[in-house]
């Protein structure tokens, strides 16, 4: 029998797979389709102190390999979340969930993960930190060693559950910045969040995506976010989500050769909102094609 | 909501035809059974595009699909380039349609270009259950024209606008609204949504509305828009939705 448990900070998880923020809402879409009690937990759709609506429209544009979307952190808000979505996914997911949270104020975050911390549901709180920054020319935190240190001894100082800082890829050197975060007092560390892409249209001769730019994610990202993963075990001793790229059951054994104790899945339930059923379907057959009976024993393998 | 969950299936292209320059008509066999009210939608995946497409259902029954599309864009023209007997993957029951249940005995439907498609299978079912519904078909000129006849043999009356009067009604279709009518349903382009709304006020309707997609299925929030009822996503809460929750600038 293949052994598919991994423990996240104290939480045991049944298996590795953890449909990414944003690409999951808060549940339900999916509960409409199959038994979501089968993934190891689920992240839901990042959360902001007040709630927030979409930016302008068109949000997408791809490639073959990816997509483009600028949706901005579109929400109800913590308080919403707390009263209404929490209570509503506890009816159909009966283990402990992934909380996102965004905030564009060291205060913000704080706040936010002060209000969900009594929430006995949540069970790992993830501190998104690519949004940009309101006092600090809205450059985003996680592009700063000092600005991760900041919200995450913020959220530290007022949570009890593990705080996992999840990392933005734009950066020159993804290292100083994990180690800030670990310093911080961060008990785990999740990425890679999307990459700043852009289209332009040839026939208007502008960006395709009314902002401009976009988070790119999908299969292209994923030679980036292995590299990062493998950086990032290398230099802080914390238990990492990896995602980036993930679409097949292969691809979650090697994020885990690279420094993965989780993995998280993003973009592939939007193609296919079936992805994550099929890759738990799959897992076994690839761990025993490559003889592996424990997916504990694999983390970090290929340092 | 919907009632049955969506599908996803692998769907065989039984016909494939041009109805116009660049409107085609496309019949796939599959498994049907996700659709439940007309004006859904389903999602196509394209070899080589990372986004699935959406398409509004034209027609259905126990075994087939038929799509009416407009090519205007790189993944619509590689579907033009598809052959009979070739497949698609598709997602299908997707949205919330239109309520036949809500029509009154003489409804109108008014469509503008490939708005037109999915007021067919509406149209079906008014007929079915005894309505008389009107069809009000917009198009820009003459050699755009489709499925005028198709509406005319389930026994609907249609009228026929162009903006440039070279068919039918010269003008926009809110130029030849009937004196009454007990509903009115709606797909077009928004500037005719948003002059249908200014004109037909007083009576009840519902519109469908086009927006980008990011999923087709209410999970990444892409599609969202604001409404007098706060933040709804077309994909999911919608296409089709009461005229009156909409925001109209007007
Ligand atoms: C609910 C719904 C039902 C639709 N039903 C029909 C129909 O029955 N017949 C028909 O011809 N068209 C319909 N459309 C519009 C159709 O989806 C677009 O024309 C098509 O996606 C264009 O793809 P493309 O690759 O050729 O264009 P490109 O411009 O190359 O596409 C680039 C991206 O933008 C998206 N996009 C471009 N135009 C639109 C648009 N108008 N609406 C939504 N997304 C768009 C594409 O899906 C793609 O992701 C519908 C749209 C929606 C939202
Ligand atoms: C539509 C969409 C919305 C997203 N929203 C969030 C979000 O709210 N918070 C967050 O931390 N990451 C968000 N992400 C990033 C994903 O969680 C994930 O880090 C990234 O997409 C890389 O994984 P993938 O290649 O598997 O998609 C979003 C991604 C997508 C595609
Ligand atoms: S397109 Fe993803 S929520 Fe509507």
């Amino acid at each position: 029998m293949a052994d598919l448990k991994v423990t996240l900070s104290g939480l045991e998880l049944d298996n590795p797979l953890i449909p990414a923020s944003g690409t999951f809402g808060y549940g339900y879409e999916f509960a409409e389709l199959y038994d979501i009690n089968m993934l190891g937990s689920f992240s839901f759709k990042g959360t902001t102190l007040e709630p927030r609506f979409g930016s302008p429209t068109p949000r997408f544009a791809e490639t073959p390999s990816c997509r483009i979307n600028a949706v901005r952190m579109q929400n109800p808000g913590i308080d919403r979340v707390i009263s209404e979505e929490l209570p509503r996914l506890k009816k159909v997911f009966h283990k402990k969930v992934v909380a996102n949270i965004g905030g564009f104020s060291v205060e913000e975050y704080a706040e936010c993960c002060a209000r969900i911390d009594k929430e006995e549901q949540v069970g790992i709180i993830e501190v998104n930190v690519s949004c940009p920054n309101v006092h600090n020319g809205c450059m985003s935190f996680g592009t700063d060693p000092l600005g991760v240190s900041a919200v995450t001894k913020a959220v530290k100082a007022v949570t009890t559950k593990p705080v996992y800082v999840k990392l933005s890829p734009n950066v020159t050197d993804i290292v100083p910045i994990a180690a800030a975060a670990a310093e911080a007092g961060a008990d785990g560390i999740s990425l890679i969040n999307t990459l700043l892409g852009m289209r332009i249209d040839l026939r208007t001769r502008k960006p395709v995506i009314a902002n401009r730019m976009g988070g790119f994610s999908g299969s292209a990202i994923l030679p980036v976010a292995l590299r990062m993963v493998y950086q990032v075990y290398e230099a802080v001793k914390l238990p990492i989500i990896g995602m980036g790229g993930v679409t097949s059951a292969r691809d979650v054994v090697e994020m885990m050769l690279a420094g993965a104790t989780a993995v998280e899945i993003g973009a592939a339930n939007l193609v296919d909102p079936w992805a994550c059923p099929k890759i738990l379907a799959d897992l076994p057959r690839v761990m025993e094609q490559y003889g592996i009976t424990s997916l504990k024993d694999i983390i970090g393998g290929a340092h | 909501m919907c009632g049955a969950s969506m599908k996803q299936g692998i769907y065989t292209i039984v016909e494939h035809k041009a109805l116009t320059k660049d409107v085609y008509r496309m019949v796939l066999a599959g498994d049907t059974s996700a659709m439940t009210m007309p004006g859904q939608f389903v999602e196509i995946s394209l070899p080589g595009f990372f986004l699935r497409r959406p398409i509004s259902v034209c027609d259905y029954d126990e075994k087939t699909i038929t799509l009416i599309y407009k090519v205007v864009g790189q993944g619509t023209d590689a579907m033009a380039k598809m052959k009979e007997g070739e497949t698609m993957d598709m997602l299908t029951g997707l949205g919330h349609g239109f309520g036949v249940e809500k029509s009154g005995d003489t409804p109108l439907l008014v469509g503008g270009g490939v708005g037109v498609p999915p007021l067919f299978n509406l149209a079906k079912k008014l007929i079915a259950a005894g309505k008389k519904p009107t069809v009000i078909l917009g198009f820009n000129r003459a050699e755009e024209i489709f499925y005028a006849r198709e509406f005319e043999e389930l026994g609907a009356s249609v009228i026929v606008t162009t903006v440039d009067g070279s068919e039918g009604v010269k003008g926009f279709v809110t130029d030849a609204l009937p004196p009454l009518f007990s509903f009115v349903y709606s797909c077009g382009p928004m500037p005719m949504l948003r002059a249908l709304y200014r004109a037909a006020q007083g009576t009840a309707g519902e519109f469908s509305l086009e927006e980008r997609m990011g999923c087709g299925f209410g999970a990444c929030m892409g599609c969202s828009i604001m409404t007098k009822e706060g933040s709804r996503r077309v994909c999911k809460d919608g296409p089709v939705f009461d005229k009156e929750v909409l925001e109209w600038q007007i």
